[in-house]
């Protein structure tokens, strides 16, 4: 997989690995038909080199042909400064008050939060 | 290939053991299902799913931000069922990490984490490191490489305990190859273990080793705006060494503006600028070293 030694989407292939070895670890269904994400956009991941990276990733699984749903939700932060709550498009945030001391409260979430499972039968 | 690390044989993760003989006395009891180097996995996971499998699939509200592909969810039509994880993709190296943490604590290690792209002078820095803070700081070497074992060479020639973890295809260390690392070490108690990751400034932003604390190595070759193009690696660090201050008479690089960006996005964080060839600087470094060993539980930076 030399080609995949370019650019970023080396990094993505290890975060997505350890996204599809989770999900198989959790889930004993045979297939997966949906699996929903949500990287932050703060967290350091980019999606569209996620969704290049899985379909890689997932071949011969049982998330093979799975649907990937990728929420990416805003960052939030909060000025240390003057307390103010703030929109983080992205790290380099500065406050309206002109500090850039501003504190990340969300959005380099990287979690699964769920997958559509496929089964005949209905367990536990 | 195991969550997280990536460690499968097609990735071609090998720690390559300073004494691989006895690295296995701790293997059992409350450690990780694998660990790496000569020893075989097993992914032997229990699947107890306690969870009632009849969730609904109303979100919480405010959580599906604009912007990507939110789906419709598929109708509940007997045949698929919707499973909530709500999970941290990094848990399990978290898990480790913090493991590596305690396990470090309990011996009084002290291990940093060191990254930089390539070419910032890390491993030169590292020997002079070696062959000066040595005598006054116990020092080891985890040395992470995807595939050449020069750098360890070089380190080794400098007097210093190295281990060699290549991680093939991954750009980055995880927690449990440090993990396999450490034990094939054997790190002296009270010693530092400088932990240079493989050389590139986004995945090992992630991926927390267990470390004592981060420190990324720049250059001023590489220019001011560096902690822009890197804000997660920088927005994560305790201490940047700014190297090859030598060169600043060559170049328009202005060590402040450097300093204040990288502020903008770690306000807390330690710049010290240093020269890896005329030394200076060093000494500040090697303070820094030497004051953090000798600190009693290694509280955090
Ligand atoms: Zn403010």
């Amino acid at each position: 997989m030399e080609w995949l030694w370019e650019g970023i989407a080396v990094h993505e292939l290890g975060i997505t690995q350890s996204v599809v070895d989770a999900v198989l670890d959790a889930v004993t269904e045979p297939r997966v038909t949906r699996l929903e994400l949500e990287i932050g956009k703060l967290s350091g991941v980019v999606p569209d080199s996620v969704r290049f990276c899985f379909d890689l990733v997932v071949t011969g699984t049982a998330l093979e042909g799975a649907r990937l749903d990728i929420v990416t939700p805003t960052g939030s932060g909060r000025c240390r400064d003057c307390d103010q709550r703030l929109v983080l498009e992205d790290q380099l945030a500065v406050c309206d008050c002109g500090s850039p001391d501003v504190e990340v409260l969300s959005g380099r979430e990287l979690r699964i939060r769920a997958v559509d499972v496929e089964s005949g039968t209905v367990t536990s | 290939m195991c969550a997280t690390c990536g460690c499968g044989d097609e990735r071609g993760v090998r720690v390559e053991t300073r004494d691989a003989a006895d690295t296995r006395e701790e293997s059992e009891s409350g450690s990780p299902d694998h660990l790496h180097g000569e020893y075989s996995h097993s992914h032997d996971h229990p699947h107890d799913h306690d969870h009632p499998h009849d969730h609904g699939h109303s979100h919480e509200d405010g959580v599906h931000a604009p912007g990507d592909s939110e789906a419709e969810v598929p109708e509940q039509d007997g045949a698929t069922r919707r499973i909530e994880l709500e999970r941290e993709v990094l848990a399990k190296n978290d898990t480790v990490a913090e493991r590596n943490r305690q396990w470090l604590t309990e011996r009084g290690v002290l291990a940093l984490n060191l990254m930089s792209s390539p070419g910032a002078g890390k491993t030169t820095l590292l020997e002079r490191t070696l062959a000066e803070s040595a005598s006054s700081v116990p020092l080891a070497v985890i040395e992470g490489d995807q595939e050449t074992l020069r750098d360890s060479e070089r380190l080794r020639r400098a007097g210093a305990d190295v281990v060699q973890i290549n991680t093939g295809a991954g750009c980055h260390l995880d927690a449990e190859m440090v993990w396999g690392a450490l034990r094939s070490l054997r790190p002296a108690p009270g010693s530092v273990v400088l932990v240079e990751n493989v050389g590139n400034l986004v995945c090992p932003a992630l991926f927390d080793l267990g470390e004592y604390a981060k420190v990324v190595i720049a250059a001023v070759t590489e220019g001011e705006d560096k902690p822009l193009k890197y804000p997660n690696m920088f927005a994560h660090t305790d201490l940047v060494l700014l190297n090859k201050t030598d060169l600043l008479p060559h170049l328009s690089f202005e060590v402040d503006r450097f300093a204040e960006y990288a502020r903008r996005i770690n306000p807390g964080v330690e710049i010290l600028p240093v020269s890896a060839t005329t030394d200076e600087g060093l000494p500040a470094w090697y303070d820094w070293l030497a004051g953090h060993v000798s600190s009693p539980l290694h509280q955090g930076v």
